[in-house]
């Protein structure tokens, strides 16, 4: 087990070298660049002031040179600085990524206690009224993209309550009626998409799982469903699921650009596309490289999961 | 009898008093709410956030209505006349007979947020960061102060400027937003120091900046305009998302968004909050302008520009445009309703401003054929902003197709547009002009020889049009100089169609009917020291 860790571990350094080397090629091939984007508008924008700042940004040294000092500085740990604010890398990705995780955790709360209890009914109650509310409820959350739900709830709170969610975040910590009062609402969004694309995993396994022998071992045993449904067949249903959830939340993490600038919620999906629009290389790299590693991580961690729930995969 | 009558008199001015007290009630109330009332933190909504805080570097609005209450600057736009310049560090000031020098002093009591005063070594310091940028050192606007020769302090209280000619636009130059007075202590460690640092001598002390978030600045007890500012504080919430933005106002998570919304927006807000919004508009000094590649075939025939030109019909497309897009008036080269605007009976005589528009059509079609390229195709770069770069690219395809020029529109990514443009890849495009002061001096540098101003799109070298420039720019005499300025436009939009101007952007700002003793400029770089800003109860 402890070989097959390692193994996996070191395996993730040319993943992400790869990752590294194709995000360092692809932001220099788009076209434009950031000193264009920052000056360009300026009545008195010349060539003295573009060559002095792209000498600052390190801009006018050659390709290899960049990649090399920036790769440098990541197996340092050192993720450099902004081009566009100047700010260290590191402190402003720190500064969206409790937003970021928050929301994500949250939603996937949120997704978990709909999809698995809603997944399993369906499974078991099939064709019924029971399962098609559940599928219309599934296929309603896969058809409206979070965003949409999101302004359709901005509607709702401002014309019947006329009130909207606090557009400043405050920690958890600080205050917790304030932070929940802004946060609960793209939970919900995304949640219930997360929960649909979860709920249908969750019924199809079990389906499936319901019909193995094993299963029918164990009605005949004269089991109470209660027990064959916890002990046996959701443990083995869940595996497919996990995995999505996993993915889910990775995708989370850094994918909800536009539930972002619905709700103004100042996390990394934002972060991202701002950084793209203003090419601010550095930036951009760094997230990507970020995202890279949470993709493997999860999926990582998934796996590890798949052995602590099923004996017959731990890997020795 | 007698007794009886003076009762009735008595009784009779006591109710006549009465009712003057009742009917003078409201005004008295009016009266006693429109007096500046201390307290309160003012939010505004703000689309963009700054890069970093040094504004002699960035030209971003994202800096200035954030960032501007830090900081004083020598001198200022009037807030309530933005035709006016006042003093703000400056008291006073001279200018020699020659006009080659101009001598300030300054105010007594002026310190800067850590206590230490305000001198003229920090004046100096600081216009010599924007006008004599050491090496390294950015200054965006450095090329407006190519008339200055030297800035000197002679002694604690004066700073003067040496110019090299007579400059009629100097004054309000030096009035420019952008001009943070910095302490030159500061900038001799670390020249790079205030971009990433706030230390000003203006009305509000910074507090914090979370990035992305929001910026938080409270009131500076040791402002030298003693009483202001009114406000204990503001706050500014980055939000860029335009919907979001109106649901804050709406909501009444912000007081006032300063740049400028579109009037679906402001009519969504006033029916949001009906009495509880006041709606202010005004010109606004930006303009989209058609730039046509002289350096291409045919654009480099001014039969052809012209004929682009006059197929415009500016003043349906303003009653129609203005309903759904921040554009609005049909203008010249300078503000409607500011000193050098263009008269309308000047106006009218410009190609393309004429109002028989069939007339106008007509001798466009005359012009193509005459320069042989009739049923003309052209693709017209546009850059990938919505509003208004949307729905003017539309009106100009729309319109030219009237006169059977066919279009095909290309959308480029904002990143990419300028370089596109730079490099002379277009036939026809796009350009921008936002003006942070209005003036013909800023407004008409773009319009200059590309040799001598790079940004000039169109790509063409017009001595004429260089020399009315200079001579409208050190024409003191302010009649003199509207002559050189219509002589410049007439050229420039109707001789020779170097450039199309499209429609004036209009300014409009619905904002929280609390927000008090703001008045809108025509440029949203003007007047955001906030230290007139009051609120309501």
């Amino acid at each position: 087990m402890h070989r097959y860790m390692l193994r996996r571990l070191l395996l993730m350094l040319p993943t992400l070298l790869g990752v590294a080397v194709l995000v360092f090629l692809l932001m220099r091939v788009v076209p434009g660049d950031i000193v264009e984007m920052r000056f360009a508008e300026g009545q008195f924008f010349n060539a003295e002031l573009v060559a002095k700042e792209r000498a600052r940004l390190g801009l006018d040294r050659p390709l290899w040179r960049q990649f090399l000092d920036w790769l440098w500085g990541m197996v340092r740990l050192d993720f450099g600085l902004s081009m566009w604010s100047g700010n260290p890398i590191a402190h402003e990705i720190a500064l969206r990524l409790q937003l970021s995780l928050q929301l994500a955790l949250m939603a996937t709360v949120v997704a978990v206690l709909l999809a698995i209890p809603l997944g399993t009914l369906a499974a078991l109650r099939q064709d019924t009224w029971v399962d098609y509310v559940a599928r219309v409820f599934a296929i309603a959350g896969l058809a409206m993209p979070s965003f949409w739900l999101g302004i359709v709830m901005f509607i709702i709170l401002l014309a019947v309550f006329h009130w909207i969610p606090p557009m400043v975040f405050t920690p958890l910590w600080e205050n917790p009626w304030q932070n929940l009062a802004q946060m609960i609402w793209p939970a919900l969004a995304v949640g219930y998409r997360f929960s649909a694309v979860a709920m249908r995993m969750t019924r199809s396994a079990m389906l499936e799982v319901l019909r193995e022998d094993y299963i029918r071992t164990a009605r005949a045993k004269g089991l109470w469903q209660r027990l064959i449904v916890k002990r046996h067949a959701l443990k083995n249903a869940l595996l497919p699921v996990l995995t999505v959830i996993g993915l889910e939340f990775a995708f989370l993490l850094g994918g909800l650009v536009v539930t972002e600038q619905v709700f103004n919620l100042n996390g990394l999906g934002l972060l991202f596309v701002q950084s793209v629009a203003r090419r601010d290389y550095t930036l951009v790299q760094a997230l990507v490289l970020l995202v890279a590693f949470v993709y493997i991580l999860v999926n990582f961690c998934v796996d590890l999961l798949y052995g602590w729930l099923d004996p017959r995969l731990r890997y020795q | 009898m007698q007794l009886g009558h003076n009762r009735w008199c008595q009784g009779w001015l006591l109710a006549l008093a009465l009712g003057v007290v009742v009917l003078m009630a409201p005004g008295l109330f009016v009266l006693a709410q429109e007096q500046p009332r201390s307290g309160g933190e003012l939010i505004m909504a703000v689309p963009s956030e700054p890069p970093s805080y040094d504004g002699h570097r960035e030209e971003t609005f994202g800096l200035i209505h954030p960032i501007a209450p830090f900081y004083s600057l020598l001198l200022r736009v009037d807030p309530n006349d933005y035709t006016k310049v006042v003093g703000d560090v400056a008291e006073r000031w001279t200018v020699a007979d020659d006009q080659l020098s101009y001598t300030f002093t300054l105010r007594k009591g002026v310190t800067f947020h850590d206590g230490s005063p305000v001198t003229a070594k920090d004046v100096k310091a600081s216009y010599d960061k924007i006008i004599f940028p050491p090496a390294g050192v950015v200054s965006d606007r450095q090329g407006q102060y190519t008339v200055v020769e030297a800035v000197e302090a002679p002694d604690d209280d004066t700073v003067r400027f040496r110019l090299k000619w007579p400059s009629a636009s100097f004054l309000l130059s030096l009035a420019s937003p952008w001009n943070f007075i910095y302490k030159a202590d500061m900038l001799a460690k670390d020249m790079h120091w205030y971009e990433q640092n706030i230390m000003g001598s203006g009305p509000f002390v910074f507090v914090e900046h979370v990035r992305g978030s929001h910026l938080v600045g409270k009131r500076n007890p040791n402002y030298w305009d003693k009483g202001k500012p009114y406000l204990d504080g503001y706050r500014a919430l980055f939000i860029t998302d335009t919907a979001a933005r109106v649901a804050t106002l709406k909501g009444e998570r912000a007081h006032i968004e300063f740049r400028g919304l579109a009037p679906k927006q402001r009519d969504e807000i006033v029916k949001a909050l009906g009495a509880k919004a006041t709606v202010q508009e005004s010109p606004w000094d930006c303009i989209l302008m058609v730039t046509m590649n002289h350096e291409k075939k045919p654009f480099g025939d001014p039969r052809v520009r012209r004929a682009l030109t006059l197929a415009l019909d500016r003043y349906e497309g303003s009653r129609v445009l203005s309903q759904i897009a921040i554009v609005k008036e049909v203008a010249g080269v300078q503000v409607p309703g500011t000193p050098y605007a263009t008269p309308p009976e000047a106006l009218a005589g410009l190609a393309g401003y004429g109002t028989n528009i069939e007339a106008s059509r007509q001798e466009a079609r005359r012009l193509l054929k005459e320069a042989g390229v009739e049923g003309l195709s052209f693709t017209f770069k546009n850059r990938g902003i919505p509003m208004p770069y949307e729905p003017l690219g539309i009106w100009l395809i729309d319109q030219w197709r009237k006169i059977g020029v066919n279009v095909n529109q290309e959308v480029i990514e904002a990143a990419a547009y300028y370089k596109v443009l730079r490099a002379g890849e277009h036939d026809v495009a796009m350009d921008f002009q936002c003006g942070y002061i209005v003036d013909p001096d800023l407004d008409l540098y773009k319009f200059l020889s590309v040799d001598r101003n790079p940004s000039n799109y169109s790509r063409y070298s017009d001595r004429v049009l260089d020399e009315l420039y200079d001579k409208q720019s050190r024409a003191i005499n302010p009649e003199e100089r509207k002559q050189y300025i219509r002589q410049f436009e007439k050229r420039l939009l109707d001789e020779e169609a170097h450039y199309i101007m499209t429609l004036q952007w209009q300014r409009i700002i619905p904002h929280s009917a609390k927000v008090k003793g703001w008045k809108i400029t025509p440029s949203h770089y003007l007047n955001q020291q906030l230290d007139t800003v009051w609120l309501a109860e």
